[in-house]
């Protein structure tokens, strides 16, 4: 791997998708307006959940807008760079266009996971780093640099987790062909990441802490920002987070095996 | 439709999204304090889960795509509306849907036996004809949200805004009775309630206004129709027959 290379390459990947989506100025505009309606919306649901009650699943109001923050950001990742890409590569499968970049002299997964950016998701990001640090200040957390590094570590392995679990769904495009539905389905499940564990019964909780694990997305960063995590946790997201890479590597070289070129 | 069959088993596991807000509800005793028994709010979200199975819309996309590749013209010349073509597409997928639907609530009844029950003849008939206003109303709307493609190309986005205030104030993850009273004073003027809240209400047996209910639902049908067919023959105009 030449990192110079990939570096690069990946400042022209940059240029070309943001001159092209900056075509559409308004568009931008109106996601922003999206995000900004989807995440008042979330915060009138949490209110409603709240209005009775001082507690859910053990977490206050303050508490639980910490939640909604680090999916926003995460969410913000999602839109600007997991699916323009990833919903291409199922575009690449149905029109045999992906054999065009395996000869490419460059790393396939690479190429399909960044190859297009959308701009308005930065917005979102941006959005959502406000509603963290309004929260901060409204529950007191002290910054330190320890808190500061383990609330780094695990939002990075909270976005290698989605990365991974988008990657494996399209990956399987090389089977299924169309696989529109399953990153639908992806798309309710980490729904559920708006809200505290907790607050699901412990049939859900297992469901997904284990088999999709959403758990590890929002809860586990939510609960070292209120300094409520125990070790163990995170060193386990840190090894769900590496184990889902990994995996998801080996998924991909393993169903290249298997992809037999379309209508070419 | 039936060659895709595990495309649309998947589309009827996507809008399981109500099953998990009931999770929250009952776990955290929440209905209790909006006077909704468990069975009662479980036979509502299982409910509202039909309904939005049976008004899913996606004529904006699917008018997106034809449209920048040029598919529009030869419809164009026609002598029938593209979105009849359109309309019959979702309502032959509404069909293909129905067992797999059938398939959730029979494991929805497993898991939650006692809020079995059976709709009589007369409301479920109420029910199916307020589910299939409520999927005119989206269709009506998401058919103008569609012909804005003949301006701005990429109206799409324009749909996933108006999503939002229908995911949040329809009924689809919280009942509206549950609103607080600011929303709960001017939410039932607009078409929101509608498409979800009540025709859940009316199915599930929850207390509803059934006559206010349909009428508004009809009103709107009439204040979005001609305002279509004006957008649409207006946009004709504009058609650049892109791609082509």
């Amino acid at each position: 791997m030449n990192l110079k290379k990939y570096l690069k390459v990946y400042k022209k990947f940059l240029h070309t998708s943001l001159a092209s989506e900056l075509e559409y100025k308004t568009n931008i505009l109106v996601d922003l307006i999206t995000a900004i309606l989807s995440l008042v919306g979330s915060i009138f649901l949490l209110s409603i959940f709240f209005q009775n009650n001082g507690y859910i699943g053990g977490w206050k109001f303050e508490q639980a807008l910490i939640i909604q923050a680090i999916y926003t950001i995460l969410n913000g990742i999602t839109n600007t760079w997991f699916n323009p890409n990833l919903t291409e590569i199922v575009k690449h499968i149905r029109e045999g266009t992906l054999d065009f970049v395996l000869l490419k002299p460059i790393d396939s997964q690479f190429f399909i996971s960044l190859k297009k950016i959308n701009p308005s998701g930065f917005l979102e990001i941006m959005l959502g780093f406000f509603l963290l640090l309004f929260c901060i200040r409204i529950n007191q957390i002290n910054l330190s640099f320890s808190f500061l590094s383990l609330s780094f570590i695990t939002i990075s392995c909270s976005i290698c987790i989605l990365y991974s679990l988008w990657f494996f769904i399209s990956t399987t495009t090389i089977w299924f062909v169309k696989t529109w539905n399953a990153i639908e389905v992806l798309r309710s499940f980490l729904y559920i990441g708006r809200f505290p564990l907790n607050s699901f019964s412990f049939s859900l909780r297992v469901f997904f802490s284990i088999f999709i694990p959403i758990a590890f997305i929002t809860t586990i960063p939510s609960e070292v920002f209120l300094g409520l995590s125990q070790l163990w946790k995170i060193v386990l997201e840190v090894i769900v987070a590496s184990v889902f890479l990994i995996t998801s590597r080996k998924f991909w070289l393993f169903a290249l095996k298997f992809y037999s070129s379309a209508s070419s | 439709m039936l060659e895709y069959r595990v495309e649309i088993a998947l589309w009827a596991i996507s809008g399981i999204i109500p099953f998990f807000m009931l999770n929250i509800w009952t776990k955290n005793n929440l209905n209790e304090l909006i006077n909704i028994s468990d069975v009662m709010l479980s036979r509502y979200f299982l409910c509202a889960f039909f309904v939005r199975q049976f008004s899913v819309v996606w004529v904006v996309f699917s008018f997106e795509e034809d449209s920048l590749m040029g598919k529009v013209s030869p419809y164009l010349i026609q002598p029938l509306n593209p979105f009849f073509r359109y309309f019959a597409q979702h309502l032959a997928e509404q069909i293909t849907r129905f067992p797999f639907a059938l398939i959730i609530a029979f494991f929805f009844f497993i898991f939650n036996p006692k809020s079995l029950w059976i709709p009589n003849l007369s409301i479920l008939f109420l029910s199916i004809v307020s589910t299939f206003l409520s999927f005119l109303i989206q269709f009506l709307i998401q058919s103008i949200v569609a012909c804005l493609c003949f301006w701005t190309e990429k109206a799409s986005s324009i749909e996933r805004l108006l999503f939002i205030p229908t995911l949040f104030l329809s009924g689809l993850l919280a009942p509206v009775v549950s609103f607080p009273a600011y929303v709960k004073t001017w939410i039932y003027l607009t078409p929101f309630p509608y498409l979800i809240d009540f025709p859940a209400n009316l199915l599930s047996g929850n207390k509803t206004n059934i006559i206010g209910g349909l009428s508004m639902q009809i009103l709107w049908i009439f204040l979005l129709f001609p305002l279509f067919r004006k957008i649409w023959s207006e946009g004709t105009k504009k058609y650049t027959a892109m791609g082509s």
